[in-house]
């Protein structure tokens, strides 16, 4: 099944615009794509007529272009018609936003779109989603534009049963400047899956890292998944719902009380190298630190910081995580210590975490860094900057970005996320190292880079 | 590596909902898992019998298509050393419901882990490894990994056992044969690919493991359906 006409469309149709109401999905999906996409798209009631000045089409047949994308946003019982016609039509894909089939015990409406489609080989995403948005290409959420929050284009694709989790992410991408690749809202999941939009986007070239909202996999359907994520070289992400068993079913082994569906769920993954996010905070920060590093690290950090307290901190969340953060000898701690500002050779502390103190300067940063990146028994650096110590300036993002660069060893950074330091995280930013609003989650950036990896 | 006598086994043991454990030890036995020495005594004589031939000590357990769960009612004998207590151990099995033999083995020592398997709805079986015995759901020291096991599976899952120490050789005890455990793990994640459409679940607890040797000191197989 060729996915390509649903994310790279150049025509799209958007069948069942209103003529009476503006905020219809069908009007909303019209409007967005005709006045701010680069497509051509044509509006499809059977009354025909004309919406806004522009010609309405009284079925698909009517358009002269061939349709790369047909959004259908029609009651449910008229879908099964429309995706015939489309079919008949040529059209290259379908995303059927209509509600009304399994979720309301409607299935047999449902398996009968499956059906229609599969005999023809026509791919089609949902019913009952958002759909597509894949920045400036097209975008079917039936959400005013000026309410959405875009995320800036990038290369992290976002999949997701459900379109009110997605937007969401879109609104904390967009937050914490993680660049978007392509989202969608699979919905019902009909006949498009997990598994389909795995395949397509490990081909994907503008996509580097696919992260997942799951809710369930049918029977099986989590074996062909992890399978097929294991052979993907691209770090594959999943947030899983329902975490606990409804119900505490009579089990008469040990082994099925033991193995209940979640411990199942992540000890496979795992297995696997899918990394396994058990929260919101975890898929951003995994999303924006695999978008930076795509190779799996061992788990040692290196702390460099500039107040003690947040090294403290940064110490036990690495511990709660599984990362280690060793001792440094004495010799690469006067190695460092030679480098230092003379102002802080005396109080700084050097063990691991690197304490410069609030009197250190760019150069301290600089310097304790790249010594950290120059050991092979460090995997990763993390680097606590308080921007109102008076030493530090903006230029320092920039630097440090090229340590990391220059020496290959995976940095993340945290930095309060205020408008006022913007320059000194655009400086790690732009130069992809990524930046926490949190130390838990620059933590946590460390910790998806060492989890993408079979365990 | 499923024969004939594999399929009669699963096949007969349909009707009780589960493999009573003599049989499910003929099964293990079948695709080369270890277990203790056993005889299915429907008789004093076939236990006496047994035990004079093996030397004691020996174990004794009640089998009954009715009791999944030995221990509840007082069907389990451990450290049998004589005829008078195998005879009167056998005596009070025979008034348990369901009688229908005393499983009489040889006794085993080494460390309790247990090794189990289910058939997960959305991954399919799955292989689990921790640490057994009747504590296993208050220890809780368990792993999972997708059947069927590769052997860098099987290490990982040994490794990550939070007791791991134990099986390796904690303050100078002598480390469990991880090669057999391993070897175990494999062949049983093998055995629950081809029985998985007959079962449920199986629990090998305890699996009794020592310096030399792995060998399923009790197995449960749940059937499905």
């Amino acid at each position: 099944m060729n996915l390509q006409p649903l994310f790279e469309p150049k025509t799209m149709a958007v069948v069942g615009v209103s003529f009476s109401n503006d905020r219809h999905p069908a009007n909303i999906i019209y409007n967005k794509a005709h006045l701010r996409y680069p497509l051509k798209v044509f509006p499809v009631n059977p009354r025909g007529g004309s919406l806004l000045g522009e010609r309405v089409f009284t079925d698909i047949s009517e358009i002269a272009e061939e349709v790369d994308l047909a959004v259908i946003a029609v009651r449910a019982d008229a879908v099964p018609d429309v995706l015939e016609e489309c079919i008949r039509n040529g059209v290259g894909g379908a995303t059927i936003i209509s509600g009304g089939f399994a979720e309301v015990d409607r299935k047999d409406l449902q398996d009968r779109l499956v059906a229609i489609a599969r005999e023809a080989n026509f791919p089609f995403i949902g019913p009952n989603c958002l759909g597509i948005y894949v920045p400036s290409v097209v975008d079917t959420f039936f959400l005013p534009g000026e309410r959405m929050v875009h995320p800036d284009p990038g290369n992290v694709a976002l999949v997701s049963q459900s379109g009110g989790v997605l937007v969401d992410q879109m609104v904390k991408f967009a937050e914490q400047g993680i660049g978007l690749s392509l989202a969608v809202s699979i919905g019902n999941k009909a006949l498009i899956r997990e598994q389909s939009l795995l395949d397509y986007l490990v081909a994907d070239p503008r996509t580097n890292v696919i992260a997942f909202y799951v809710e369930g996999f049918d029977k099986n359907e989590g074996r062909d998944f992890v399978l097929g994520a294991s052979q993907c070289p691209k770090p594959v992400i999943v947030l899983k719902a329902g975490k606990t068993d409804a119900g505490s079913r009579a089990v008469s082994s040990h082994t099925a009380s033991l193995a209940g569906d979640h411990e199942v769920f992540s000890a496979v993954l795992a297995q696997y190298g899918v990394v396994e996010a058990s929260n919101e905070l975890e898929l951003v920060s995994f999303c924006e630190s695999l978008s930076c590093y795509q190779k799996a690290i061992g788990g040692s950090v290196g702390i460099v910081t500039g107040s003690g307290g947040h090294g403290a901190l940064s110490v036990d969340v690495c511990s709660d995580h599984g990362l280690s953060v060793p001792s440094l000898s004495k010799t690469v701690q006067m190695k460092i210590k030679e480098q230092l500002s003379s102002s802080i050779q005396t109080i700084a502390a050097l063990g691991n975490p690197i304490d410069l103190t609030g009197s250190a300067v760019d150069d301290d940063f600089v310097r304790a860094a790249r010594e950290l990146a120059h050991l092979p028994e460090i995997d990763a650096i993390i680097v606590l900057l308080l921007p109102y110590l008076p030493g530090i300036t903006s230029d320092l993002g920039a630097r440090l970005s090229q340590v990391s660069r220059r020496e290959s060893k995976p940095l993340v950074a945290y930095v309060p996320h205020v408008e006022k330091y913007r320059m000194l995280i655009e400086g790690f930013e732009l130069n992809r190292i990524p930046v926490s609003s949190s130390i838990e989650g620059a933590v946590l950036m460390v910790e998806a880079i060492r989890r993408c990896q079979p365990c | 590596m499923l024969n004939e006598e594999i399929k009669n086994i699963l096949g007969h043991s349909q009707k009780h909902g589960w493999v009573l454990e003599p049989d499910a030890k003929r099964l293990l036995k079948l695709v080369g898992i270890k277990v203790p020495k056993f005889s299915w005594a429907t008789t004093i004589d076939d236990a006496l019998g047994f035990a004079h031939q093996n030397k004691y000590p020996v174990v004794a357990k009640v089998v009954s298509p009715e009791v999944i769960h030995k221990s509840d009612v007082a069907g389990v004998a451990l450290g049998i050393t004589d005829d008078g207590s195998l005879t009167e151990t056998f005596e009070r099995f025979s008034t348990i419901n369901g009688f229908c033999g005393m499983l009489v083995e040889e006794s085993l020592s080494g460390l309790e882990l247990i090794v189990g398997a289910k058939v997960d709805f959305q991954f399919g079986p799955v292989v689990l490894l921790g640490i057994g015995g009747t504590g296993v759901e208050i220890y809780r020291d368990t792993v999972l990994r997708m059947a069927p096991l590769r052997p860098e599976d099987a290490a990982s899952m040994i490794k990550g056992l939070k007791a791991h120490q134990l099986l390796e050789g904690y303050r100078g005890a002598d480390p469990i044969n991880l090669q057999r455990l391993s070897d175990l793990l494999i062949t049983f994640s093998e055995l629950v690919m081809q029985i998985e459409p007959c079962i449920e679940s199986i629990d090998l607890n305890p699996v009794m493991c020592s310096a030399d040797r792995c060998v399923v000191a009790d197995a449960r197989i749940m059937l499905n359906g």
